[in-house]
């Protein structure tokens, strides 16, 4: 059972679709890793493994019958932003502690009934952080080093991929929740280009920034669970009507010839001097194996973290308002239901979530709207038409995916500002709707530093195959942590 | 002094009204406007809805194309300019019967901006500007339970999500309505345009229609005082009675020397009287910002004009057809348009029979069994052919205009055609030969009366035409009857 651990989720696949393992073994590994390393890591809000058990039954029957997905049979770790039919959904929040979804995310859908699913991992509460410290539930600790935080908001399923607690999980990612934790945890982690995946049943934090993207194991794990998740969904009016392509095809089909540029605003004094080398290193890598590579500007990108510090709290202050303890979740009584609101949203949001709905309504507030939420979308503007400029000469940008390895635990919980400059390398995709990649590119410090490739909008294909390449070139193999 | 005091008064007195109406409009689709819920009325509470309408965590809105169809023929019927862009946005506010804490709305890129509507009004047409229609989502409605009904006194409250998402239109005029009646006008001839070409029921009983008004009274300088709005007017009737009673009230408050407050108020047809709702409820900075979840509607100019050739004729445009096609006097042209399957029940009479004649069966005799009997054209037995035949029976002669009346009933009842029902029932007319017979009879067993006929006096006629009348059981045909009278005691 153990060898089952240090396979990727395609090996796994292989072997279930072979007949040489049942996904019911897969699943009971999972659980039994979990049961291991769980205590250490805190990688889940809700373990469910009765449920994984069950399911895994069920597509070991179909297996017999043939006409199974590849993605199928592998047990997969659910972020807790995504609704699961009668699985409690928190968002890492204690708003949602005791609140059970009436339906599955749409993403989910290719999985049969339903996925088999270890758990619904931990993350920052409502996918605001970068460290998964705001949740309600405990922070997740980082399977490299305990003392140091996952990065966030999907470190739960960072760590939980990172510690073979599943192959691989769904993170969601609105200014780089997927692309840093992955990188601190020293897995790959894709946000897709917006629209490519639907959003219907994820709970919604910035909605015109959301996505959800896969966190795996390497590159070719990656293109297969979005192969699982991406498609039009009629239930979700921003998912693009748009082919899917078949994304393993031409993933090892290499680089030769391809453009690459290194951001040259993503590569200054704000990220660590370890950072920029391995970047460096992975992008000579890429020349090596036949890329042409060069430097670009972003002009605008050192803007975006405040534009985005701004549109992301604007819309997340209007989605959180439905929390209001009159439907569902936590309500606590109160004369009037003016102070029944007040007590109940005191009481449900932590200390992040309540400073980011402050700063969103002050910035719609009438009076201020033009001067910040305007503005900000005129920013957003900019940095759409830098990107544009950009693809016009190079096909895929290269850039750090997070300015520092990962680092410890209370490092940055007294400083919000500090915490939010871990996303200045994952926000101007974001702002774009571009979609972006971190992949492993080495060691610094003895811990992962995440390489961060973007691409045109729906050039999935080819950002794939270039990450492929990159990971080729850094060498760097998975195994799970501790 | 007293006559200068006099003079003041009678200033003062010029008041003029200035009234702007806000109107929502259930639109008459079959599900709500961002899910797949059907609209209903009076179903048991919160047995119409879904994750998206209840606002659950992880749902989004998809916009209901039928909706915004029905906006743009809204649009259309009230001279509005379509945009070739429109934005939904978000109004946040909280209130137990906003699942999402926000509605999803338009505001500042609305479907349709700039048009108007000619209010019939007596004998003239007041042209009231329309300012812009949006289309937006209902919330849902809270039940507050004990005594009152109403939320003071209550003690708890309970929410219907049935109603929340159904979709809405809001459509806002100018403040250029002159006049209390002019409102009512304006509220009922826009009932008529949505009806008739189908955008809404606009039933204000079932909520279907709600008209808010901003009322005011403009300065002796021309420009506008300050304005209240009033609320819940929920009939037309009432729409005329609450802007009367507060432009009265604000008339009071001007000529004892006050001053007219901005607020919110709600009337009381009951007592006749406005109140003051509480204003802190509706004192909010919505936040508006355009909704992340659905893109802009992009309504191109083709998309609208195919919209614009499909749809149904306007009232105003049917009743002047009406008029100047069949030759209908406009009161019998309205009498016929004001319910549309009787309009076109009438024009596929009209095709093949006289076009008047026409009229006043439809309007008359046959709308009177409808109503009676609570059925619409379409359910009805009779059809426009049944009906050119009887119209064709009475032409000949064939049938009296009386008994004619005796066989649209059974036509109504039994659905067979006139002329069995003719034959059936002896209500022929009688033969030409067998009438001479019968009319020298009546002249011969009613000497005293004929001759003072043939003397001049023609009030006896109808004397004698009822005799003929009675001998033939009303089976003859009138105007020969009392041709062949005349034609025998003029001699």
């Amino acid at each position: 059972m153990e060898g089952l651990l240090n396979l990727t989720a395609r090996e796994l696949s292989g072997k279930i679709g072979a007949g040489e393992l049942s996904v019911r073994e897969a699943a009971e590994a999972a659980n039994a890793r979990v049961e291991e390393v769980e205590g250490d890591l805190n990688s889940f809000v809700t373990t469910t493994p009765e449920l994984a058990l069950t399911r895994a039954g069920r597509v070991d029957e179909r297996v017999r019958n043939g006409g199974v997905k590849p993605w199928e049979g592998v047990p997969l770790v659910v972020k807790d932003v995504l609704s699961t039919r009668g699985v409690r959904t928190t968002c890492g929040s204690k708003i949602l502690e005791d609140f059970t979804p009436l339906y599955d995310a749409s993403a989910l859908r290719s999985f049969g009934e339903s996925p088999v699913m270890v758990g619904k991992s931990n993350m920052d509460e409502f996918a605001m952080g970068s460290s998964t410290e705001n949740s309600a539930y405990g922070p997740t600790r980082n399977p490299w080093d305990t003392n140091r935080v996952p990065g966030g908001s999907s470190g739960g399923s960072a760590a939980a991929v990172a510690a073979g607690e599943g192959w691989w999980a769904l993170g969601t990612d609105t200014g780089g929740s997927v692309r840093q934790p992955a990188a601190l945890c020293g897995i790959v982690g894709l946000k897709p280009t917006y629209g490519r995946v639907s959003r219907y049943g994820l709970i919604s934090f910035g909605s015109s920034l959301d996505c959800i993207g896969p966190m795996t194991r390497d590159v070719r794990d990656c293109a297969l669970l979005l192969q699982a998740t991406a498609g039009h969904d009629p239930r979700d009016s921003t998912s693009a009507n748009v082919e899917v392509p078949d994304y393993l095809a031409g993933l090892e089909d290499g680089v030769e010839g391809l453009r690459v540029g290194v951001v040259t605003e993503l590569m200054d004094e704000r990220i660590d001097a370890g950072v920029r080398e391995v970047t460096s290193k992975v992008a000579a890598g890429l020349e090596a194996a036949g890329a042409e590579v060069g430097e670009v500007n972003l002009p605008h990108a050192y803007y975006a973290l405040e534009a985005y510090y701004i549109i992301a709290p604007a819309e997340v202050s209007s989605n959180l308002a439905r929390f209001d303890g009159v439907r569902y979740g936590l309500r606590v009584p109160a004369d009037g239901v003016h102070e029944m609101y007040r007590k109940t949203r005191e009481a449900g949001f932590g200390a992040e979530a309540k400073r980011r709905i402050m700063l969103g309504t002050y910035a719609l507030s009438s009076g201020y709207y033009d001067a910040y939420y305007a503005q900000a979308q005129k920013v957003r503007t900019k940095i759409i038409e830098d990107f544009r400029g950009a693809f016009s000469r190079y096909d895929v940008l290269v850039s750090p995916t997070s300015p520092s390895v990962a680092f410890e635990i209370g490092a940055k919980t007294d400083d919000p500002l500090a915490m939010y400059l871990q996303d200045i390398c994952a926000v101007p995709a974001s702002l774009a709707g571009v979609p972006a990649i971190s992949i492993p590119g080495g060691l610094s410090e003895g811990l992962p530093v995440g390489v961060q490739l973007m691409g045109d909008h729906f050039t999935e294909p080819m950002l794939l195959r270039a990450a492929r390449a990159a990971e080729q070139a850094a060498n760097f193999r998975f195994s799970p942590r501790p | 002094m007293a006559e200068e005091n006099a003079l003041q008064t009678q200033e003062r007195r010029t008041y003029q009204a200035v009234i702007g109406l806000e109107f929502h409009v259930h639109l008459a689709t079959r599900t709500k406007m961002f899910c797949g819920c059907r609209v209903t009325y009076g179903e048991p509470p919160n047995t119409h809805t879904c994750p998206v309408c209840l606002g659950h965590p992880g749902a989004l809105p998809v916009a209901n194309e039928r909706a915004i169809e029905l906006g743009v023929m809204a649009g259309l019927a009230l001279n509005c300019d379509v945009s070739r862009r429109a934005v939904f946005a978000r109004k946040n506010y909280f209130y137990p019967d906003l699942p999402k804490g926000y509605q999803i709305s338009q505001f500042d890129e609305p479907i349709c901006l700039g048009g108007h509507l000619d209010v019939p009004l007596g004998d003239e047409t007041v042209r009231v500007g329309i300012t812009r229609l949006h289309l937006e989502e209902d919330a849902a409605k809270n039940v507050h339970v004990g005594t009152s009904g109403r939320m003071h006194g209550s003690v708890g409250s309970l929410v219907d999500f049935n109603r929340g998402g159904t979709p809405l239109m809001e459509i806002v005029t100018e403040p250029d309505i002159p006049s209390p009646e002019a409102a009512r006008a304006t509220a009922n001839h826009l009932k008529d345009i949505l009806r008739a070409i189908g955008v809404s029921e606009a039933d204000m009983e079932k909520g279907q229609l709600r008209c808010d008004a901003n009322v005011s009274i403009r300065n002796p300088d021309g420009s506008f005082g300050t304005k209240t709005e009033l609320k819940n007017m929920n009939s037309f009737r009432f729409v005329e009675k609450g802007i009367a009673r507060e432009l009265e009230r604000q008339q009071e408050i001007l000529e004892s020397g006050g001053r007219i407050e901005q607020t919110t108020l709600h009337y009381d047809p009951e007592t006749d009287e406005v109140h003051e709702l509480r204003s802190k409820e509706f004192a909010h900075d919505y936040r508006y910002f355009p909704e992340p979840d659905l893109l802009p509607l992009e309504l191109s100019g083709s998309y609208v004009r195919e919209i614009g050739d499909r749809m149904p004729e306007l009232p105003d445009a049917m009743r002047a057809r009406f008029v100047e096609h069949y030759g209908l006097s406009p009161y019998d042209a309205a009498v016929l348009i004001a319910d549309r399957g009787l309009a076109a029940f009438y024009e596929e009479v009209a095709a093949e029979a006289d076009p008047k004649q026409s009229s006043n069966w439809i309007s008359g005799d046959f709308r009177a069994l409808l109503n009676e009997s609570g059925t619409d054209v379409g359910g009805s037995r009779v059809t426009p052919g049944h009906m050119v035949e009887l119209i064709g029976l009475v032409g000949d002669g064939r049938v009296s205009r009386s008994a004619a009346r005796t066989v649209l009933d059974e036509v109504f009842k039994t659905g067979d055609r006139p002329a069995e029902v003719v034959e059936r029932e002896g209500l022929g007319s009688v033969e030409a030969d067998e009438l001479d017979g019968v009319v020298d009879g009546v002249i011969s067993s009613n000497p005293d009366e004929a001759e003072r006929v043939r003397n001049g006096d023609k009030k006896v006629v109808g004397f004698l035409m009822g005799q003929v009348m009675k001998a033939t059981r009303g089976n003859a045909d009138g105007g020969r009857a009392r041709e062949l009278l005349l034609q025998k005691l003029s001699s």
